[in-house]
């Protein structure tokens, strides 16, 4: 029989409006503007390890080869960081938004390839300040304090290494003692055996020997990812960390945030280096958004942001195994 | 046979791993923030019967194996192979002591077993959950003991010994579970 009936039950619909409503009264008690940007865009991003859904506009859809005739396609938006930064860059002052982001491929427990995302942005507020906002939002919403701690001190915890001085050597015979060997040694073989690689493996040993541990009894902050995964944030005076943050709550990755890189010529240079490991991975390139990089040039104001998954969130707060059981409808 | 992408990977899906069939135990989709997404899966190797943890490359594809579970009666063995027949079409397969393995000693005849053929040949034999068989041997126990505290082995014609309550003679037909090997009751008559 086809199943046809929602993934959560009415019951937990209800209460999922009702914590939509408290991360609003949230945001309108601290002045911050709500705003919808479009889920649709002609660009998308360079990341190498997130894809785009597209979709195929200005194509005769009953063609066989729809991606392939279509001329002008369209990119569902993974976040809607570049359409909020194109506000802020306009004089938006401080923005939120809580809405549908897609991304290809991510389907399991705590992924779906449509999630909604709360994402804002703080003008004038440094990684501490956005920090403290976090917590607040996370007590308001679930009546938990935030712990925190930097990556080099869950990685000398946990692992005994400094993931800022560690040799691609010695993850790598960390990575086998844990039982990673063959996919680690995979990692080096498709990412090279410097900086890509060395990634690759503190991302493998941070998911597997530390995000399950941390964040059990209240949620934890952790700070000051390696410069080399700063992605779109400032790096700390000592170069070799980034202001780039994350949140996880019982083993769950909830938010990543950022103090906003504002120097258009490093963002620029961090989209080639990305597009150059794509290369070597096989991925196609993707272009640079010109609309964005132009709003940058004319100037984003030095500001915080941060995204959080709010399905995750509330699964937690339901105590759910699956995101699905807390989305109206499972897809896939 | 098919290839399946670990994004097609969940529990019961057969897959060839180092030359040998593998079912998926559970697969878990892992992707660091900023990194590249991985599956850590539980294997068993259909063969060895060995559980092992392997993580793939999320997007990799592997092969599929020709893996399909059937429910056979035992009939008899001929020193060399046990052999299994379908009740509807009456066709016969023969296993060898590698698929039968320590399941030997729970086959009776007619008790319908699983058998797992791989590209058709089987690799392993599964029996009922419950089987039913005579006691052989077993000491005579002291008499007046109801209790059950401790239990005495007991041997059964199928060579199997498992423990059983003392009350428990030679002679009778008792049910154990195979899962575990232990008594579960006499036989209901």
């Amino acid at each position: 029989m086809t199943d046809w009936r929602p993934s959560a039950s009415i019951e937990t619909l209800r209460k999922r409006a009702a914590f939509f409503t408290s991360i609003r009264k949230f945001f309108a008690d601290c002045g911050v503007l709500e705003v919808d940007t479009p889920c649709l865009s002609a660009n998308t991003i360079t990341d190498v390890h997130l894809e785009a859904m597209v979709i195929a506009n200005g194509a005769d859809i009953d063609d066989e080869n729809v991606a392939n005739a279509c001329l002008s396609p369209l990119y569902l938006q993974t976040s809607p960081e570049y359409y909020m930064k194109r506000l802020l860059a306009a004089g938006s002052g401080d923005i939120y938004q809580l809405g549908k982001c897609f991304r290809h491929d991510e389907l399991g427990r705590i992924h779906s390839p449509e999630f909604t995302m709360l994402e804002w942005y703080r003008v004038n507020f440094t990684m501490d300040d956005l920090i403290n906002e976090v917590s607040a939002l996370v007590q308001a919403l679930i009546g938990l304090d935030t712990e925190t701690a930097t990556y080099q001190q869950l990685f000398e915890q946990q692992l005994g290494i400094n993931p800022h001085e560690a040799t691609t050597g010695s993850l790598l015979a960390l990575s086998k003692t844990k039982g990673f060997g063959e996919y680690a040694d995979r990692c080096l073989r498709d990412y090279g055996e410097h900086q890509g690689g060395i990634d690759a493996l503190l991302q493998l040993l941070f998911s597997t020997c530390i995000e399950p541990d941390i964040g059990l009894e209240k949620p934890i902050i952790v700070s000051h990812f390696p410069a080399s995964q700063a992605a779109l944030a400032k790096l700390a005076d000592d170069e070799r960390s980034a202001l780039r943050f994350e949140l996880y709550f019982q083993g769950v990755e909830l938010a990543n945030g950022y103090e906003e890189l504002i120097n258009t010529e490093q963002l620029v240079q961090r989209f080639n280096e990305d597009n150059a490991l794509r290369k070597r991975i096989g991925k196609v390139p993707k272009p640079i958004d010109n609309e964005f990089i132009a709003a940058m040039r004319s100037g984003l104001p030095a500001c915080s942001g941060v995204a959080l998954g709010v399905d995750r969130l509330f699964m937690l707060v339901e105590r759910k195994h699956d995101i699905a059981s807390v989305m109206p409808f499972q897809l896939g | 046979m098919a290839n399946f992408s670990t994004n097609e990977f969940k529990g019961g899906l057969k897959i060839m791993l180092d030359g040998e069939p593998c079912s998926i135990l559970e697969n878990e989709y892992v992707k660091p923030g900023k990194g590249q997404a991985f599956n850590r899966v539980k294997i068993r190797k259909l063969i060895s019967g060995k559980v092992l943890e392997k993580t793939f490359k999320s997007g990799d594809s592997v092969e599929g194996a020709d893996v399909m579970d059937t429910d056979l009666a035992y009939l008899y063995n001929d020193g060399e192979f046990w052999h299994f027949m379908n009740n509807e079409t009456f066709e016969q397969i023969a296993a060898d002591e590698k698929a039968v393995g320590e399941n030997v000693k729970w086959l009776v005849e007619n008790d319908v077993c699983t058998i797992t053929l791989w590209n058709g040949n089987p690799i392993a034999v599964t029996p009922p959950n419950f089987v039913e068989i005579e006691i052989t041997e077993t000491d005579p126990g002291l008499k007046g003991d109801t209790a059950g505290t401790g239990g005495k082995p007991a041997t059964l014609a199928t060579g199997a010994v498992v423990r059983v309550p003392l009350f428990v003679q030679t002679g009778e037909v008792i049910k154990v579970d195979t899962r575990s090997g232990e008594y579960a009751s006499r036989a209901q008559k």
